[in-house]
């Protein structure tokens, strides 16, 4: 019995721990009194005014933008990249899949700095070049996401498609697309929470004149703490929130427990 | 005889630098039931999977039914083929499984429909069309493997060791109804396997295989009574292989010991391998028989006992159905024509030494 609810008080401290921090902000982000400490009662002010604010709609606009088409990019390529290291042979494997996941542990201050020096290079620094990075380092995510999915598929079936009189494109779009759909498919919002979340590589090459939702907040936090930064922390971390769930109990998901 | 439907010709194989196959020649009749049998390595599933398109040779020619079919990609083949391990479709019901051949070639549903009742009843799964992959035991994913081959009437059904995963009982049970099967369609089965029962029990022409060289062409019975080898004898069964000194025609002299034979033209004084299958080891009396022994072991196998007999230092498989105990002094006698007389087994390192003879 005390076993049981000491454990319980542990769990509690723990989620306490990981997630006091973002409530705290949730709170605020209602809070009629710019106090930090005092609770001025509730209002939806501070969403207005982020909403009325045409340099926040237009960094949200810009983040959405980036998010879904480095995301997609990536994910085709990211897919492709797969088939081609599940074709390999194991040696090549493990050099590619060594290679490919460096961006995914490397510093994302290092990746953001060396991508600005590569890009000031030849070219000027703005979406098109947040858009690169982006989908540069959401690719391994995709990789990792649909490499399994592929060794997992028999790849007997794909062969047995081509006994049976298939073209390679059809038994691929007919045998194998459908067993890797749902890796594709997580790798995708895998791949977009990435880009949502991230700032260091954004904040590197984006030039000036561009934000997104990160980026800006960082900007409008050197001018002072403002609630209105408190009502878009809180958006973006239900758009991730959102991403998340879906992750885990969307269509996919659920294909996989079947 | 019937015509000859495939034919491979001078067909040479390498994986890396590894030789798999070494100008191999073989032609298949129409209608026959051909196995491929040998050790896993001896090339038999890669002759396979060059008849069937998925791999090149790197020499040599595949023609079929006359046409030169080498370059031929699998989907334009005449050919179907039953996998290793079923590679059904796992996303697909049995009836879109068996169908996907058919939908390919743009028949109509009601064809299609006819189709898949058919082949189901022809495998003993009527009734199944709705179910999932998942939901089937080994050997009826293996039967709807072979529906979905055969719902497509290809001249040619390939079999890639398609009873390898599943117990002996329902191997044995699956091999009466590959039997059935072939009567009832009328087609041309090229079969690899490397379980000597099988091949037996199933093939009207055995192809055994080692090292990338077949061994020996023949039916079952050719190939168990007269391996002409010592590789067949001991792969089809178990066999007494014996270095024997061929003295002149119908006598051979094993163990120090002369044996009269019934074979004739292996020349004098020549070395040679006897094959004495262990269940034409006579055990007599000691002074009855053409040299003595003592039984080293017993054991029980159901329909007949089988002991191993020390004797002029070579150590005896025998089987029979009269027990000697333990340590019991036993003669050996064998008949004249249960001794089989074969050159020594050929393989590459022999080929080699004879071409540089």
């Amino acid at each position: 019995m005390l076993k049981r609810s000491a454990e319980r008080i542990y769990m509690f401290l723990i989620f306490l721990f990981l997630y006091l921090p973002i409530i705290v902000l949730v709170i605020l982000s209602f809070n009629d009194s710019k106090s930090k400490v005092q609770w001025g009662g509730f209002t939806l002010r501070w969403y207005q005014r982020l909403f009325s604010s045409s340099s926040m709609m237009e960094a949200f606009g810009t983040t959405i933008l980036v998010s879904l088409v480095s995301a997609l990019v990536a994910t085709l390529l990211g897919t492709l990249a797969a088939l081609g290291i599940d074709a390999m042979k194991k040696r090549g494997q493990a050099i590619m899949l060594g290679v490919t996941d460096i961006p995914l542990l490397n510093a994302d201050i290092v990746t953001g700095i060396s991508m600005m020096l590569l890009f000031v290079r030849f070219t000027r620094l703005g979406l098109s070049t947040v858009l690169i990075a982006h989908i540069t380092f959401n690719i391994p995510y995709v990789i990792l996401n649909v490499l399994p999915k592929l060794k997992q598929s028999n790849r007997t079936t794909y062969e047995a498609a081509l006994d049976l009189g298939a073209t390679p494109l059809y038994a691929f779009y007919k045998i194998i697309w459908p067993q890797i759909r749902p890796g594709v498919f997580s790798g995708f919002l895998m791949a977009m929470t990435m880009s949502l979340d991230d700032f260091s590589v954004t904040y590197f090459t984006k030039g000036a004149g561009i934000n997104t939702l990160s980026t800006m907040i960082y900007t409008e936090m050197r001018k002072g703490i403002r609630p209105e930064m408190y009502a878009l922390s809180t958006i973006l971390f239900l758009i991730a929130l959102v991403l998340l769930l879906f992750m885990n109990f969307g269509p996919s998901a659920r294909q996989k427990e079947e | 005889m019937s015509k000859r439907l495939i034919d491979l010709q001078h067909i040479s194989k390498c994986f890396g630098t590894q030789v798999v196959l070494d100008d191999l020649n073989l032609y298949i009749r129409e209608n026959e039931f051909l196995t491929l049998l040998g050790p896993s390595g001896c090339g038999k599933t890669t002759t396979l999977r060059i008849i069937g398109g998925f791999e090149t040779p790197d020499a040599g020619k595949v023609v079929f039914d006359g046409r030169d079919m080498t370059s031929l990609p699998p989907n334009e083949r005449q050919v179907n083929t039953v996998f290793q391990k079923y590679a059904l479709f796992p996303h697909m019901s049995i009836a879109e499984n068996i169908a996907f051949g058919l939908k390919i070639r743009k028949k109509s549903k009601s064809y299609i429909n006819d189709k898949i009742k058919y082949a189901l009843k022809l495998v003993n799964l009527d009734g199944f069309e709705k179910r999932s992959v998942d939901s089937l035991s080994g050997g009826q994913q293996q039967r709807i493997a072979i529906a979905r081959a055969i719902v497509n009437e290809p001249k040619v059904l390939l079999l890639d060791e398609p009873l390898g995963a599943l117990d002996l009982k329902l191997r044995q049970d699956m091999q009466y109804e590959l039997i059935r099967l072939k009567e009832e369609l009328g087609i041309t089965f090229i079969y690899v396997t490397h379980d000597q029962e099988e091949a037996l029990t199933m093939s009207d022409t055995i192809v055994v295989m080692n090292q990338g060289y077949i061994q020996q062409i023949g039916t079952p019975q050719d190939i168990y009574n007269e391996p002409t080898n010592a590789f067949v004898a001991d792969f089809i069964g178990e066999s007494n292989i014996i270095d024997g000194m061929m003295i002149e025609d119908r006598l051979v002299e094993v163990l120090g010991v002369k044996f009269p034979c019934v074979d004739e033209g292996f020349g004098k004084n020549r070395p040679v391998d006897v094959v004495i299958r262990p269940e034409d080891v006579e055990l007599v009396d000691p002074m009855q028989g053409m040299m003595e022994g003592d039984v080293t072991s017993l054991i029980f196998k159901g329909v007949h006992w089988e002991m191993d007999v020390m004797a002029n230092g070579y150590e005896w498989m025998v089987q029979a159905t009269q027990m000697h105990p333990v340590g019991a002094h036993v003669g050996i006698r064998v008949d004249p024509y249960n001794i089989q007389i074969m050159n020594k087994p050929e393989s590459s390192d022999e080929r080699a030494v004879e071409s540089d003879a």
